[in-house]
């Protein structure tokens, strides 16, 4: 359920983005302040725990389909909102440049809607008093349950609302909605389970782990979100106010959203097209090779369309063609590094000898010299397939190193 | 050069859960000796480990390094003083690259960033690993990970070098080039393995621990051939001492 | 558990490949962020409806791929994979908004259709910069330009960390995950219960790891706060390339150069 970049207006993002930045400076401060530097290795790990832990799917029970862990309340149950916050929000950067999960705009939403919901709405005001100080494993499962779904149910609305905003899908509020909200209602319950089963695991097997952090900081929780609200809505509205500033699709986009009618108007042809074209001359006004509607609309339209399909087709070979020379030329300046890369290995040639005499005369093990690779790099055993044949040597060199570095330091015990 | 000594007296630690992990241990190690502390899995190996740098508090008991005793106000001198360098690599090596890793340390000691650079290169000339140092720590080998973890120890320049169970996990060229490094650092050493031959061969010391305590402390060659106090620690000779697998001398 | 691994060793091909050294691997990385930042914003200010507009937008991804000597084709893979999400949200476009809007031919072309691929160009040019500026700077190097460019400390250090031990993390999930499955005895999937023990070790262990992790931090003198002996200048070529490629961008966000190409080509220039 991550968000997109191609789904969203540069206004909608903007006030995501800020929003987003907003929470993780308060959180930043919030955590170096709290001046347990226990947390800074904590957070870091626990992190790469929940990307783990991402990758491991089980199968969700009576569908038979598979599922895996959000982790956003975990990690909130765990370190308290402000850590957890950041932790969340430094996996979905990681997401976001990995895997380019929706893309670096969309970044800002992500963290809102799968960030905030838990660490500062579901865990404060549903988990802890659900919970209570010395939570049954039954209290965990209902208060873990109901969080989780909470969480989802707001991050899953957020999405829709962030998506029918910025009006680049068709989608109408309703139908996406409808759409969404129970497919979270799903994942939510999933999501409460497994999070029980967790929690009631470590509460076992390590339960110092809870008793290290156990201050209620909810009333602090509920005067935050709405400065966060206040925040995103005041970015959003400035860069809308700068973008209607400038004759763009913008405006329209803005305008549509807001003006209902245009979009349920939409349904008989001509408005949609009307409205479509404007756009499009809004956005182009001193391109007029669009002729007024009417009669000759039709013509030009396909005119148009004619040579914006030419025109794509030539830009794209452009862009491949710049590509491609640009390539050339590197791989032209790449010859004459070329020769400065090579000394790499050569001066380790150099250590080789050394390192290899010394610690082997002092022992006497004479033997192990004719051992053909002294060093064995398990990470840079060639890959079965080499995906990218046209790898260059000098690409080459500086990936695999070693391998060179053992082929050459062996070749020097061999002479 | 006083302080390189590492002095403990009674040293008693007991765990949250009750658990008694050290017993009264008591003794003096002094300036360059080489000191192998061995003894089975929970035996307190590394719980002692951990009081020698002022991790772990001892519940009673004294320890003193160079003279000084662990306290708050001390700890950072301490730290500076003795190098601990851990089992797993990968819990030492937590900077992005190799140099940073190396940095770290110096950098923590206020260093300005000309003789970080020099404590750096040194550190790692001295561990073979000059030429790792721009790469992440996750695309070194088993034993460029340990060299390097060596090496964040050695750019502090500390007087006492501790190691849990340095040749663990590393292939035998690897561990080789370990205990040649190892040979080569003059102040004082002390591991705790399960490599008993690696004891035998780089330390002149030998201190047993079993349940929390001191059970045996002497020469390698004297512990080694004490078959019962062996047995009783769920230990046995090094390979080196036993016979020969083809002609049984 | 196959996927994992195979995921582990995308990810760190995608790693290495920010050890390039090319002039754009070279380059300050907040330049790159600032141009992938201005990039991503200009092509999804574009109207709804707007396609062709878009298409002069992929230079610079051309641009980089090739002048950062990147593989294109485990790129343009990667990207292709990408964004169901966006797929299936898209893909209700052409089934609410059918009104024609262009006509080309016989081939009538709902605004529908035109907003359904304009989101997969612009999934295609985002997604595709957002791997693109991963490739030629490297994580450690955006976290670090991101620092520079007013990010907080705390949350930097954050991002190392946790880049640093995704390595760790995921081989020890991996790991786990194997050894559930080579005694599942040919039973696919995995109960969710078993699930939550498996992820409840993994936890502790991962816990007992940060603390070894702490003592290793405070061993080494670590009091709270990180030094960084790492300088780099946002010099002349920098600006160059910010400047450049700004206005580059911002040319072909204000003029539709698809459009005037192909109105050359096709001899109808009003």
């Amino acid at each position: 359920m991550h968000m997109a970049d191609a789904l969203l207006s540069p206004a909608v993002g903007g006030a995501m983005w800020a929003a987003s930045a907003g929470a993780i400076a308060y959180c930043s401060a919030k955590v170096s302040k709290e001046l347990d530097d226990r947390k800074v290795p904590l957070m870091g790990v626990l992190g790469a725990f929940l990307f783990a832990a991402q990758m491991i799917n089980f199968t969700i029970p009576a569908t038979g389909s598979s599922g895996h862990l959000g982790g956003g309340l975990l990690l909130t149950i765990l370190l308290g909102p402000y850590a957890a916050f950041l932790t969340i929000a430094s996996v979905l950067v990681v997401q976001a440049l990995f895997f380019a999960d929706g893309g670096l705009l969309a970044l800002g939403c992500n963290i809102f809607n799968l960030g905030i919901f838990p660490a500062f709405i579901a865990y404060p005001l549903i988990y802890r008093p659900l919970a209570g100080r010395n939570p049954s494993s039954t209290k965990v499962a209902i208060a873990s349950m109901a969080a989780a779904i909470a969480g989802l149910q707001l991050g899953a609305f957020s999405v829709v609302l962030e998506t029918t905003i910025s009006g680049i899908s068709a989608l109408p509020f309703t139908a996406f909605v409808a759409m969404m909200q129970p497919i979270h209602l799903g994942i939510g319950i999933v999501e409460g389970i497994v999070t029980a089963i967790i929690v009631g695991f470590v509460h076992k097997a390590r339960p110092d782990i809870f008793t290290a952090r156990d201050k209620g900081k909810a009333s602090i929780m509920k005067s935050i979100i709405p400065g966060f609200l206040v925040l995103a809505l005041i970015t959003g509205g400035f860069i809308s106010w700068f973008a209607s500033e400038h004759p763009d699709g913008l405006e329209w986009s803005i305008q549509k959203v807001t003006g209902k009618e245009a979009v349920e108007g939409s349904k008989d042809g001509i408005h949609a097209a009307l409205s479509g074209i404007q756009g499009k001359l809004a956005f182009l006004p001193d391109y007029n090779f669009k002729k007024p509607e009417g009669e000759k609309g039709k013509v030009s339209r396909l005119g148009t369309s004619l040579s914006g399909i030419a025109g794509a087709l030539i830009t794209l070979g452009l862009a491949v063609l710049v590509g491609f020379i640009l390539r050339k030329r590197q791989q032209l300046a790449a010859r004459k590094p070329h020769a400065h890369e090579h000394a790499h290995p050569h001066a380790h040639d150099h250590e080789h000898p050394h390192r290899h005499g010394g610690v082997e005369h002092s022992h006497g093990h004479d033997h192990k010299h004719s051992h053909p690779h002294p060093h064995v790099h398990d990470h840079s055993k060639p890959h079965p397939e080499d995906p990218n044949p046209r790898h260059t040597h000098e690409a080459e060199v500086a990936v695999h190193s070693h391998e060179h570095e053992d082929e050459h330091g062996s070749h020097d015990h061999k002479h | 050069m006083s302080h390189h000594i590492v002095e403990l007296k009674e040293l008693r630690h007991i765990y949250p859960d009750g658990t008694v992990a050290l017993d009264g241990v008591t003794f003096t190690i002094t300036h360059g000796e080489s000191v192998g502390i061995i003894g089975a899995n929970g035996a307190g190996k590394s719980t002692l480990l951990l009081h020698l740098n002022g991790y772990l508090v001892p519940t009673s008991g004294e320890i003193s390094i160079g003279h000084t005793p662990i306290t708050k106000e001390t700890l950072p001198e301490i730290r500076r003083t003795v190098g601990l360098v851990f089992q797993d690599p990968d819990d030492q090596l937590f900077m992005p690259t190799v140099f940073d890793d190396v940095a770290f340390g110096p950098f923590n000691l206020g260093l300005s960033g000309a003789a970080v650079e020099e404590r750096v290169t040194s550190a790692l000339a001295k561990v073979d690993a000059g030429h790792l140092r721009e790469k992440p720590p996750y695309h070194l080998s088993g034993g460029e990970k340990k060299r390097v973890a060596i090496a964040t120890v050695l750019s502090m320049e500390p007087d006492i070098l501790v190691m849990d169970e340095p040749t663990n996990g590393l292939d035998p060229f690897a561990r080789r080039q370990l205990m040649g490094l190892m040979k080569e650092f003059h102040h004082t050493k002390i591991f705790t393995s399960h490599d008993l031959d690696m004891v035998m061969e780089l330390c002149d010391r030998v201190i047993v621990l079993g349940h929390g305590r001191v059970r045996a402390d002497g020469a390698p060659a004297e512990i080694f051939s004490n078959q019962q106090l062996l047995t009783e620690c769920r230990l046995e000779k090094p390979l080196s001492m036993q016979g020969c697998p083809v002609c049984g001398k | 558990m196959a996927s994992i691994d195979g995921a582990i060793l995308d990810f760190k091909r995608l790693d290495l490949l920010a050890s390039g050294d090319t002039g754009l691997h070279r380059l300050d990385a907040r330049a790159k962020v600032l141009v992938t930042a201005v990039f991503v914003l200009l092509v999804i200010s574009h109207d709804r409806y707007e396609l062709s507009a878009l298409f002069p937008f992929f230079i610079f991804p051309a641009a980089m791929i090739a002048a950062g000597n990147l593989p294109f084709s485990y790129i343009a893979r990667k990207i292709l994979l990408l964004c169901p999400f966006v797929i299936v949200v898209g893909i209700f476009n052409p089934l609410i908004d059918r009104t024609i809007m262009l006509q080309a031919g016989p081939l009538a072309i709902s605004g529908g259709w035109l907003s359904f691929f304009s989101i997969i160009i612009r999934s295609i040019l985002t997604v595709g910069s957002a791997f693109i500026l991963l490739a030629l700077t490297g994580f450690p190097g955006v976290c670090q330009a991101l620092e520079q460019l007013g990010m907080p400390r705390p949350f930097a250090v954050q991002l190392l960390f946790l880049y640093r031990y995704i390595f760790v993390l995921t081989e020890e999930g991996g790991r786990a995950a194997r050894a559930r499955q080579l005694r599942s005895c040919g039973n696919k999937g995995m109960g969710i219960k078993s699930f939550g023990t498996l992820i409840g070790h993994l936890l502790l262990r991962t816990w007992q790891r940060a603390e070894r992790v702490h003592i290793a931090m405070l061993s080494r003198g670590f009091d709270g706060s990180f030094h960084s002996g790492r300088r780099s200048s946002f010099g002349r070529r920098e600006l160059f390339f910010v400047a450049g490629w700004s206005l580059v961008l911002i040319f072909m966000r204000t003029t539709n150069l698809t459009q005037i190409i192909g109105s050359i080509v096709t001899g109808r220039l009003n």
